[in-house]
């Protein structure tokens, strides 16, 4: 039987950051100043979207452009 | 569903139900990748090092392991480190560069495996029932500790979060087996990252930075590391030197890292031998930085939380949900709150993985129903994955009836880590072990540790001050699992040595790649220095030792 290929992790790790990373940054730029206030009036939404958000970039610049190498080999022996 | 202590909105419900979909979703994309049972047990020797790397140091990452090391944090300071730098990295540096070709060249599949190959049929049985016992046990005390963790963040009856999460692991691993695991654990990991980090920063900031954090403590003990550890007068929270380098640095994390299924099956799940070896130190990197998102949380709890540890006030273990509840906005707070809740199906779900590999290859297949086809065996795994699940839901249930039942078994099953790794290592480097001497070698050593372990109430020097207290409560609970674990492998080592003497060990022919004197000498390929694993775990040796060094010379 061929063996069928799984997906690519970074394709998913990189879509799921991105879209956790848009949400909360929309979420930081929303947010009230109750909300700023419980972080000691660090916009930690904003932050932590922007980080998300570059880390799911990496990872699917990294899936388009570097080695395939984001998921199980194929074993010929198989 | 209210009485919890988190206010989540929308977004916070949106983050974590968008988390449990897609793990349900890599699950029925997983499957499609299993065609054998060898996929389904060892991801087919196929991925990558960086992912069996991560999914290494996530397969610990368990939420016992964060709010338990935070709970370390804020009990025992700075010195808590011990449990990462001492009683974690080296263990995994020797791991990858030391003992990582007797496992992937001889091409065993298990732990359990190696020990019959190496010594007989007993010890390999002996060792494979004690481990499946062991994982369904911790996957229950793993589902009940989140169960309560949830009760108290949302308001959820136990129940209700035993059972849905228990559901949601049995969905992806019985559809994709490892590859399920290792790639939600290599996901988990950045999501907890992400969790963890704006609680650090944001409590850093109330507290005015780490110079901030020291003043507000107002106890140099808390910082201190290796001060007061002679041996003979300790004064460190963490008992004296001998028993935290022999005990925790060497027989207590090197049974964990080197000799645990549940970890050495990431590693075998890697494309070939340079990636398994590379396995374990990549994972270190990232593990060695984890105090900062353990540990400070846990240090920075005691300024922010009153009355954290104090009689009435929460316990050590909600340090981090507190702060959650305390400093984190609406939107964080729901990657958080995915991340610790991903932690704890990680945890078990690598229980789980390895409790299914150690029951169809080294039970069923050997003892019970030899010689059929390898779908038959596909089917076995995948029904006694449900099978294991559903007694870990009920040994959660068990637990949720004896309330300090998860320390008496983490405790007792770090008895059966300490013989397994004298075994391992003994019968490794030498070659005159004889089969028997590991099954009596392993026998012996538990019953040893156990019997430490009570002896050690009624000696004054494991009580601060050497003062025996009568009710047993002040003693340092730590250092007695510390030297437990050096009585389990000292006993385990003499009854190994005494047995070999008298009984018949294996000719060298059948021990080829399987100890040190017989290992294979042909020289490994060349690799570029950045991919050698005798260079990366220098490498992380040495970051570990300049921060310890650092830590004493700061504080």
């Amino acid at each position: 039987m061929p063996k069928r290929r799984i997906f690519d992790l970074r394709v998913l790790i990189g879509a799921v950051f991105a879209i956790y990373g848009v949400a909360l940054g929309v979420a930081g730029l929303l947010d009230d100043p109750a909300s700023l206030a419980k972080a000691g009036g660090l916009p930690i939404n904003l932050w932590t979207g922007l980080g998300m958000l570059a880390l799911g970039v990496f990872f699917l610049l990294w899936a388009r452009f570097g080695r395939d190498e984001g998921r199980p080999e194929e074993t010929p022996d198989d | 569903m209210n009485g919890g202590t988190l206010e989540l909105n929308a977004l916070d419900w949106g983050i974590l139900a968008f988390y449990f979909g897609i793990v349900v979703v890599i699950g029925v994309l997983a499957r499609r990748a299993v065609a054998t049972s060898s996929d389904f047990f060892l991801s087919g020797r196929s991925l990558p090092a960086w992912i069996t790397g991560l999914a290494f140091v996530s397969a610990n990452l368990g939420a016992l392991e964060i709010l338990g090391n935070a709970a370390n944090g804020a009990e025992y300071g700075v010195a808590a480190v011990h449990f990462y730098w001492l009683g974690a990295i080296p263990a995994m540096v020797v791991l990858g560069v030391v003992l990582m070709p007797f496992y992937y060249d001889t091409g065993v599949h298990s732990v359990p495996e190696y020990l019959r190959r190496r010594f007989n049929a007993p010890t390999h049985f002996l060792n494979a029932l004690i481990f499946a016992i062991a994982q369904v046990l911790i996957a229950g005390v793993n589902l009940f500790a989140l169960a309560l963790v949830i009760r108290s963040l949302l308001g959820w009856q136990l129940w209700i979060s035993i059972v849905v999460s228990a559901a949601f692991v049995l969905t992806y691993i019985t559809l994709g087996g490892l590859f399920s695991a290792i790639y939600t654990e290599v996901l988990q990991f950045f999501i907890i990252l992400a969790g963890l980090l704006p609680i650090v920063v944001i409590g850093l900031h109330q507290v005015g930075g780490f110079d901030g954090l020291y003043d507000r403590i107002g106890d140099p003990a808390l910082f201190r590391t290796w001060e007061g550890t002679a041996a003979g007068s300790w004064s460190n929270p963490l008992g004296d030197w001998i028993g935290l380098a022999m005990g925790e640095g060497f027989v207590l994390s090197f049974g964990y890292w080197a000799t645990n299924f549940a970890e050495v099956q990431r590693t075998l799940s890697a494309k070939d031998l340079s990636a398994a070896r590379r396995t374990p130190i990549i994972g270190a990197f990232p593990k060695m930085f984890f105090p900062l998102l353990t540990i400070v949380p846990g240090m920075i709890a005691l300024v922010l939380v009153p009355r954290l540890g104090a009689e009435g006030g929460p316990s050590y273990n909600d340090a981090i949900p507190e702060l959650m509840g305390r400093l984190l906005p609406n939107g964080v707070l729901g990657v958080a709150l995915t991340g610790l809740l991903a932690a704890f199906m990680a945890g078990m779900a690598a229980n789980v993985s390895g409790f299914n590999a150690v029951f169809t290859y080294d039970l069923w297949k050997p003892y019970v129903v030899r010689g059929r086809s390898d779908g038959y065996y596909l089917k076995v795994g995948r029904v006694v994955t449900a099978a294991g699940i559903a007694a870990s839901v009920g040994t959660a249930f068990i637990a949720a009836g004896y309330s300090n039942i998860q320390d008496y078994i983490q405790l007792l099953f770090s008895y059966f880590n300490s013989p397994l790794f004298a075994t391992f290592i003994i019968g490794l480097f030498w070659k005159r072990t004889t089969p028997w001497a590991a099954f009596w070698g392993i026998i012996t050593g538990t019953a040893a540790a156990a019997i430490a372990h009570n002896a050690a109430y009624s000696i004054p020097y494991f009580y601060p001050g050497g003062v025996l207290d009568p009710t047993g409560e002040s003693i340092n609970a730590q250092m007695v699992n510390f030297y437990s674990a050096i009585a389990a492998f000292l006993v385990d080592a003499v009854v190994m040595v005494l047995v070999s003497l008298v009984t018949k060990p294996r000719p060298d022919a059948e021990l080829t790649g399987l100890v040190w004197a017989l290992r294979d000498r042909a020289p490994r390929p060349a690799e570029v220095w950045w991919r050698s694993p005798v260079v990366l775990g220098a490498l992380a040796l040495a970051v570990v030792v300049a921060m310890s060094v650092g830590l004493v010379l700061i504080y």
